[in-house]
């Protein structure tokens, strides 16, 4: 999987999280809070999502890496990777 | 023989819920959608704990919980149950105040108080736009210890008519005092103020019916009738764990519980305290619960309309606003909730129900005489002081009845009968049980934050998040060493 991928990935789950929102411009090296009218219980969304669609599991410790589209692929691609 | 609630269940669930709060109900719904088998265990004979109403002959239905919350329920709606009940929000713009510092109709937004706090109470703008951008940038694991009541003096010192405007509509929200953390008055003012206040249009009990439906579509086994007598633990290990409920004296298995019980009850009456230790025990002993609540329930004949005087009234004969005296036995304090018929559409009734914040110790003291006297003296005082809005309304009610702290225990079995959960160290007794006890989640009111609707419905979300990671690492090992 490539970080591009990752990102596709990461962007359906906020389409379903935040239909309303625009998600078409997202710049990848901003935040998403941001950019996007996103909280802190949309972010838990997402963490469950990922082990929900995904089997990816994302420690506490770990959820500041999920702050933009960019940090997010870096760190989430190498865990797709691990599964494959 | 006694007809068997538990009639046709399984032996065993991944995850039983006590209690069908909105918190128990959310988390199980979010559980059943992550693909759990999920039992719902309620001991009333009716879902949502205190999100509940009752009918009365006449035609009169009357909501239990103050109907008013912040737009996130929109979205949380949205997100954890389905499209159809987020958009049944609506806005209620009619919020009043009336005592003796100040009368004001307002629609109970930053916009809003804004222009009240600078126009009518005269505080400089300035001092204003900082209280509502600092109140917004609060999180509640700051490290803050100041009061709400020594924060308002930072502010807005010596103004107790602002301190009033401010502290009372959330007092009658979550039951929270001048004494609180500061943070949690912050939190929940800013959600509020974000757009207003907010309900479902169709009433608590459309919205019950329609969140039951969604659990059973999305495969929660719900029973009714059926109270929790124990929370089942085994030693494996030299660590004891979770392993099932005893309910309606029979045991189910389970790998989770998700306890939306009152967090004392959860630990000190369903495990046990031979469950913890000596320290988890104390630490659970030493949390106060909040004060509780009184209503009176008017139901007002077919036919005879209301004016129209606001959707929340909030009124009181107080000369300034006091902590102490709103849970006052003899208080005269009291929230008017008025529904009118586009509450429930289709209906043409009117019903109006009084909340009055209150003690248990005061009401529970009571013989079974001095407690009925009591609750005809909160009836009699309460159409008093409506009367003053609507003044013909005497001749209008139908139904009256009043309900008190006791009333709230019987149906909920709320540690000390509260209406409003735990103080701030609720939230981490709550939070730390899992660690405590493996298995055992609890999501319920505790901390002011995790209180109240929104408050209630993220916490269920919260926890059935750590109960689902936690199921998810049990299978991942299990299959590891299969």
């Amino acid at each position: 999987m490539t970080k591009d991928d990752c990102k596709k990935l990461v962007i359906d789950i906020i389409s379903d999280i935040a239909p309303d929102e625009d998600l078409s411009a997202i710049k990848p090296e901003i935040r998403l809070r941001d950019q996007l009218q996103l909280d802190s219980m949309d972010f838990l969304d997402i963490v469950m999502e990922l082990r929900k669609r995904h089997g990816i599991e994302v420690p506490e410790a770990d959820y500041s890496h999920l702050a933009s589209l960019e940090s997010c692929a870096e760190y989430l691609t190498p865990k797709f990777a691990a599964k494959a | 023989m006694a007809y068997d609630w538990l009639k046709g269940i399984e032996d065993h669930y991944d995850i039983v819920v006590i209690g069908s709060g909105l918190g128990g109900m959310t988390g199980a719904n979010v559980l059943a959608k992550c693909g759990h088998k999920v039992l719902l265990l309620e001991h009333h004979y009716q879902l949502g704990g205190l999100a509940t109403w009752f009918t009365r002959k006449g035609g009169h239905i009357f909501d239990i919980s103050l109907h008013g919350f912040p737009i996130g329920m929109i979205k949380s709606c949205r997100k954890y149950w389905s499209k159809d009940i987020a958009d049944s929000i609506v806005q209620l713009k009619g919020v009043r105040f009336i005592n003796p510092q100040f009368s004001i109709d307002t629609t109970f937004d930053r916009e809003d108080f804004t222009r009240l706090l600078v126009e009518k109470f005269r505080v400089a703008a300035e001092t204003v736009e900082r209280f509502f951008t600092d109140l917004r940038a609060m999180n509640f694991y700051d490290n803050n210890q100041e009061t709400t009541g020594q924060m308002f003096e930072r502010y807005f010192p010596g103004r107790d008519d602002v301190q009033r405007l401010l502290m009372e509509p959330i007092a009658y929200a979550n039951g929270s005092t001048l004494d609180d953390p500061a943070i949690t008055f912050g939190i929940v003012f800013s959600n509020f103020m974000s757009k207003g206040v907010y309900t479902f249009q169709g009433g608590s009990d459309v919205l019950i019916r329609k969140m039951t439906a969604e659990l059973k579509a999305n495969g929660v086994e719900i029973r009714k009738h059926v109270g929790v007598e124990k929370i089942l633990t085994e030693e494996r290990d030299g660590a004891r764990h979770v392993t099932g409920v005893v309910a309606n004296g029979r045991a189910i298995r389970c790998e989770a519980v998700l306890s939306n019980a009152n967090i004392k009850n959860t630990i000190l009456r369903l495990a046990g305290e031979e469950s913890f230790t000596p320290e988890f025990v104390a630490e659970t002993k030493a949390v106060r619960v909040n004060s509780s609540s009184c209503q009176v329930y008017l139901g007002i004949r077919k036919g005879e309309p209301l004016p129209h005087i606001g959707d929340l009234v909030f009124t009181s004969d107080e000369p300034v606003f006091s902590s102490e005296k709103l849970v006052d036995l003899h208080t005269t304090s009291r929230t008017f909730s008025l529904y009118y018929p586009d509450t429930r559409p289709g209906s043409d009734r009117y019903t109006v129900v009084v909340s009055i914040n209150a003690k248990y110790a005061d009401w529970n003291a009571l013989t079974p005489e001095q407690y009925d006297a009591e609750k005809q003296r909160l009836i009699s005082e309460s159409i008093a002081a409506l009367e003053k809005h609507i003044p013909d309304i005497r001749g209008k009610i139908e139904w009256m009845e009043a309900a008190t702290p006791r009333t709230i225990e019987r149906y909920t079995r709320h540690w000390a009968g509260t209406s409003f959960g735990t103080k701030f160290e609720g939230l981490k007794v709550s939070m730390d049980l899992p660690k405590q006890l493996p298995g055992l989640y609890h999501a319920g009111s505790v901390g002011i934050i995790m209180s109240g609707w929104l408050g209630t419905i993220n916490y269920g979300v919260i926890v059935a998040n750590q109960i689902d990671k936690a199921l998810a690492a049990k299978k991942r090992t299990a299959m590891a060493s299969a």
